[in-house]
């Protein structure tokens, strides 16, 4: 068990979700950076979609009831176990009794605390995530809060070295990867989409300018400032269903782009689609920051995928898991 | 998949061979999804054929998700597929099969209280079709629906068979917090909202129904091709 101790609105459950039910108008809901959940899973010993906690406001405290193996990955939140400051993407032993605290970060928007073992909530629909517009899933449905008591999965034998152990962060490790434009902002790519042509007068607009992370963003889709984009006619549009990633534009110009907590159907135009490997960016970029929109296509897509996993199978081989013994690395 | 395929109740009746007619259109979402939209009409015929275009794909291995919408269906395949020529050859070739199919669905009635305190947009559907309250009433309880598809919120269904003549377009400026179980008109379809919250459907009524439950074997009450009458429980204006 472990027991939350202190917690801000928002901070949930998530595994990798359940895209299995969207034909029902299940959302998919899941971890906003895919990546660092996947990543520290494997630092915890754990499969990739092991329930974690996904930390979005700060301060968040919990205490360990047992003793146990964690890993923190995704944004730098000035970790402390028990006062002493723990590095990120950082996995380690803890001891029953010990207190981690978690502070707004430095860089990023979202840490994943992952436990060994995985929190073991009940699967809904084939998945432990929060699904907040259902209430279902996750830790009774709803965002944590202090006193909640999570239960924790069977761990797997891993002996992290005595002092923990770090990888480096896709940023560092992955930085050709994910690139920056030259004012520093984050770079993601999307393919072109449905109603594309629809805004030819407006394409070198939109994926020229900087687009601002609005306030009006959360875990269902970020609102994108700046010159607005319009369609050179109105078209109805029947609803129709959408990913994560898909950028539509409302009628008054400014772009959403659908996320984790996405509805499974859309009515409004769609422009582009950011691909999947870039979607954990946005999950770790906070409103106010900027991004630029790059145009793409699913061959560069594939390549981006393929680093990604490579970059996971090294993480894979550097914990010295069950699957070193196994001879898989 | 599977859970589509038992959906669609396994019903079909080929009626007379689908005509090539107008292509699809198709275009992309990211590197491994597609988007078919049948040419033509918001109306049955064509969503009978993305059913069953559904109900092809299903059998294919590389396909992760079919998320069918209204008269469109979103294709997901397991992995980035570089050769979009080659998807998109396949797509057609598959729509051109994709033959008419009649899912038997249930029948399903709903008790509505219209107007009151929750047919909030009563007036504006009023406005919009020149009809009175008590007219625009009637024919929305004299309608046989069909569920086209589920989407947007768990369990909720898109429904056709509106009377046009009540049609009203979507509010500019939506509902904040429309309770769950509002009966609503969004453009040319009908539905029963499923979820308390934001909505820019107009709503003229309410019904105290559960279509979504995680829990149950199968979590959602309405399937595609089910048969909906409302039955005007109380009138309140």
């Amino acid at each position: 068990m472990i027991e939350i101790e202190r917690s801000g609105a928002l901070n949930t459950v998530q595994d990798l979700g359940r895209p299995a039910w969207r034909h029902l108008g299940v959302s998919v809901s899941g971890a906003m950076d895919t990546l660092a959940l996947r990543a520290g899973n494997l630092l915890a010993g754990n499969d990739e979609n092991a329930a974690a906690i996904e930390v979005q406001m700060f301060p968040f405290r919990v205490r360990f009831l047992r003793d146990t193996r964690i890993a923190l990955t995704g944004a730098d939140c000035r970790a402390q176990l028990d006062g002493e400051a723990l590095p990120p993407w950082w996995g380690c032993q803890v001891r029953s009794g010990q207190v981690l605290e978690l502070h707004y970060p430095r860089v990023g928007a979202r840490g994943y605390l992952c436990v060994a073992g995985g929190i073991d909530v009940p699967e809904v629909m084939g998945s432990r995530s929060t699904a907040l517009r259902g209430s279902f899933g996750g830790f009774g449905g709803r965002q944590l809060q202090r006193g909640d008591r999570l239960p924790l999965g069977e761990a797997s034998v891993l002996a992290l070295p005595a002092h923990g152990m770090g990888i480096a962060p896709p940023l560092v490790a992955l930085a050709s990867v994910f690139p920056f434009n030259r004012d520093g902002h984050i770079q993601l790519r999307a393919i072109p989409s449905g109603e594309y042509p629809l805004f030819a007068a407006d394409h070198d607009r939109f994926w020229q300018q900087s687009w601002q992370v609005s306030m009006q963003s959360n875990r269902t889709g970020y609102r994108l400032a700046g010159a607005p984009i319009q369609p050179s006619k109105v078209v109805e549009m029947r609803s129709y269903g959408l990913i994560p990633g898909i950028v539509q534009v409302p009628p008054a110009g400014e772009p959403i782009i659908q996320l984790s907590d996405a509805n499974t159907a859309g009515g409004y135009p769609k422009i582009a689609c950011v691909i999947e490997d870039d979607l954990w960016r946005l999950g770790q970029l906070q409103p106010g920051q900027s991004l630029q929109l790059v145009r793409s296509d699913a061959r560069e897509a594939l390549a981006i995928k393929q680093a990604v996993d490579a970059w996971l199978n090294r993480v894979r081989c550097d914990v010295p898991s069950m699957s070193k013994v196994a001879g898989l690395c | 998949m599977v859970a589509l395929v038992s959906e669609l109740r396994n019903h079909a009746i080929p009626v007379a061979t689908a005509e090539d007619g107008e292509s699809v259109t198709l275009s992309t979402m990211g590197g491994r999804a597609w988007l078919v939209e049948a040419p033509g009409a918001f109306d049955l015929p064509a969503q009978r054929r993305i059913w069953s275009l559904a109900r092809l794909l299903a059998q294919r291995n590389d396909v992760e998700s079919l998320i069918p919408g209204v008269t469109n269906l979103l294709v997901l395949f397991r992995t980035i597929q570089p050769d979009s020529e080659a998807v998109e050859t396949q797509l057609r070739a598959y729509w051109r099969q994709a033959q008419e199919v009649h899912p038997q669905g249930r029948l399903i009635e709903i008790p509505v209280c219209y107007g009151g305190e929750h047919g909030t947009d009563l007036d504006a559907v009023c406005r919009h079709s020149g009809f009175s309250a008590r007219e625009v009433i009637r024919r929305h309880y004299q309608g046989e629906y069909t569920v086209f598809a589920l989407g947007s919120a768990p369990g909720f269904g898109y429904l056709h068979g509106l009377d046009p003549a009540v049609a009203t377009p979507r509010k500019k400026i939506p509902s904040l917090n429309m309770l769950k179980g509002t009966v609503t008109i969004g453009g040319a379809q009908a539905g029963v909202s499923v979820l308390t919250g934001p909505n820019g459907w107009n709503a003229i009524g309410y019904a105290e129904i559960e279509v979504f439950d995680p829990y149950a074997e199968s979590p959602a009450l309405l399937a595609p091709g089910d048969t909906i009458r409302f039955l005007p429980e109380r009138i309140e204006l």
